[in-house]
């Protein structure tokens, strides 16, 4: 018996709708605990004040510029170097074995669980180098640890750039790195603005890698060489060694609004260089 | 007659298969020069030769020269870039690039240098003018390009193209996808462009080549059948090949 295609057609729309609406709720469900458990002990002082008595009392502020400067050297470092891996694969070099290796080496790396690269950053950045629990030291482990997703994601939307505009613009005389800067990478930027939002989600919320690496003192971290705590890290410590179950969401609450507002900003100046170049 | 640009022996295959036998061929300056011929008869290769864009076909090799004014342009330390700024393209299909039409236009003149607003305002309007484009689009200049209508993305590449003032123009199917009118627009603004540009206009079109250039070529399977002035070419044709393709009758 053949089942009456519009049927089929039916339910699969229902289960494609059942399937989205799911996975949103997953994300509702979880902001909406947070935010339910968190808020009472979210104010001005809680962001702006020291925290008290292993966290059990006062703020997050050394925790939030401590995640800041985690999250804005990790992309300092690590979005110029994947991008410019990025351009050399996909504009700068046909296909070869290296490119093929460097793919390889690139897929390995995105493959590796955070802890592993929390032991190498302690025993290289940390010891080796000694560098010390510190920002630097963090900060570079975290490097790594985000290069693939930027590498890859960059490259995914370097390519997507049809070949017809790079033609166009060799024929009226442009050099390959006025091409690639004029023509493909304005193409090409929402694709690695996606790249780089994915890799900053990843930073702001590791934990393992930088507990080895950044160590996790309460201190504000007022240079490189400084030791310091993150978000994600002050949460952890407190839920773990039950320290405050409250000021946990409490922090908890103030990164997740953190992350959701930088999304909004980077979704905003996706959509102005989408509209200037479309 | 004046030589601007002068094939000599070229062959070229991509892989294995040749695409063109040892052409021998001298287009005039100042003048319109037709190529014509079915698909696949290496028309279009050949021009991709002036402007070196076959550098982007893989696998392609090539041998023989292509002088401009009697410098070869094939040789390996010829200078590419400024080579393309001297000798114009228009590819068959309009390809505005993803941004405004000013800025569509301005491209090729930053690349030159040129950066000043006035200084690039002034040439948009005259090369938009020049592609009989100016005076549907002087409103709207700094909208998307790609919001035009197939028409005029053809007129704005045209504008593109004749904004960084080449010596040479190679244009593919100028008119495909036009309506008449702008067909004859632009076959009248070739008249008037050949006094300062030696243009190369490649078409699957036997009438237009016959209406608008001087001289004509027809090609056949990677060969050059016949070459002469337009009006004997296509009145009393040498070869029975070339009268029967501008008769229909194959191709």
């Amino acid at each position: 018996m053949r089942v009456n295609p519009r049927h089929v057609n039916t339910f699969a729309a229902f289960c494609l709708n059942a399937q989205a609406l799911f996975t949103v709720s997953i994300l509702v469900v979880i902001v909406c605990i947070i935010f339910i458990k968190g808020i009472a002990n979210v104010n001005l002082e809680f962001i702006l004040a020291f925290p008290e008595d292993m966290g059990r009392h006062g703020g997050i502020f050394p925790s939030i510029v401590g995640t800041f400067f985690l999250v804005l050297l990790s992309l300092l470092f690590a979005a110029p170097l994947g991008l410019g891996t990025a351009i050399y694969l996909t504009e700068y070099t046909r296909e070869s074995r290296l490119t093929t290796l460097i793919r390889f080496g690139v897929e390995s790396l995105a493959g590796v669980p955070s802890i592993i690269y929390g032991l190498f950053g302690f025993i290289f950045f940390v010891i080796k180098l000694k560098m010390g629990w510190s920002l630097l030291a963090g900060s570079l482990t975290m490097t790594i640890m985000i290069l693939p997703t930027i590498i890859r994601t960059s490259e995914e939307a370097i390519k997507s750039v049809p070949a017809s505009f790079r033609r166009v613009s060799y024929s009226l005389g442009a050099t390959r790195w006025e091409t690639t800067t004029r023509v493909v990478l304005p193409c090409a930027a929402p694709g690695i603005l996606t790249g780089i939002m994915l890799s900053v989600g990843r930073a702001i919320s590791e934990t393992a890698a930088v507990i080895f690496t950044m160590g996790s003192s309460l201190r504000l971290p007022t240079s490189l060489m400084d030791s310091g705590r993150t978000m994600a890290v002050h949460f952890y410590i407190l839920a773990r060694e039950g320290i405050s179950l409250d000021k946990a969401y409490a922090t908890a609450l103030v990164l997740v609004l953190i992350i959701l507002a930088i999304n909004a900003v980077a979704y905003y100046l996706m959509n102005r260089i989408t509209t200037r170049y479309s | 007659m004046d030589c601007k640009i002068n094939f000599e022996h070229i062959k070229v295959s991509f892989g294995s298969a040749a695409v063109l036998r040892d052409i021998n061929l001298k287009v005039c300056r100042n003048s319109i020069t037709g190529f014509m011929g079915p698909s696949g008869s290496g028309k279009s290769t050949l021009i991709s030769l002036v402007n070196r864009m076959i550098d982007f076909d893989d696998g392609a090799t090539f041998e023989g020269s292509v002088s401009i004014d009697g410098s070869n342009v094939l040789d390996p330390r010829t200078d590419v870039i400024s080579l393309r700024k001297r000798v114009g393209t228009v590819f068959a299909v309009p390809l505005p690039l993803p941004r405004s039409i000013f800025e569509n236009i301005a491209y090729g003149l930053r690349l030159q240098g040129i950066n000043k607003r006035t200084v690039l305002y002034e040439m948009v309007a005259e090369s938009l003018s020049k592609a009989f484009l100016f005076e549907e689009v002087r409103d709207r200049l700094h909208t998307s390009a790609l919001k035009l209508s197939g028409g005029q993305q053809q007129r704005l590449c045209r504008a593109r193209t004749l904004a960084i003032k080449p010596e040479i123009i190679l244009l593919a199917e100028p008119c495909s996808g036009l309506d008449p009118i702008s067909t004859a627009k632009i076959e009248e603004a070739l008249s008037e462009l050949k006094k300062e540009y030696t243009i190369v206009l490649v078409s699957n079109n036997t009438k237009q080549i016959a209406r608008a250039t001087d001289y004509a070529a027809f090609f056949y399977m990677g060969k050059l059948v016949e070459y002469g002035e337009t009006a004997s070419i296509f009145t009393t044709p040498a070869v029975q090949q070339t009268e029967d393709y501008i008769q229909g009758k194959f191709g």
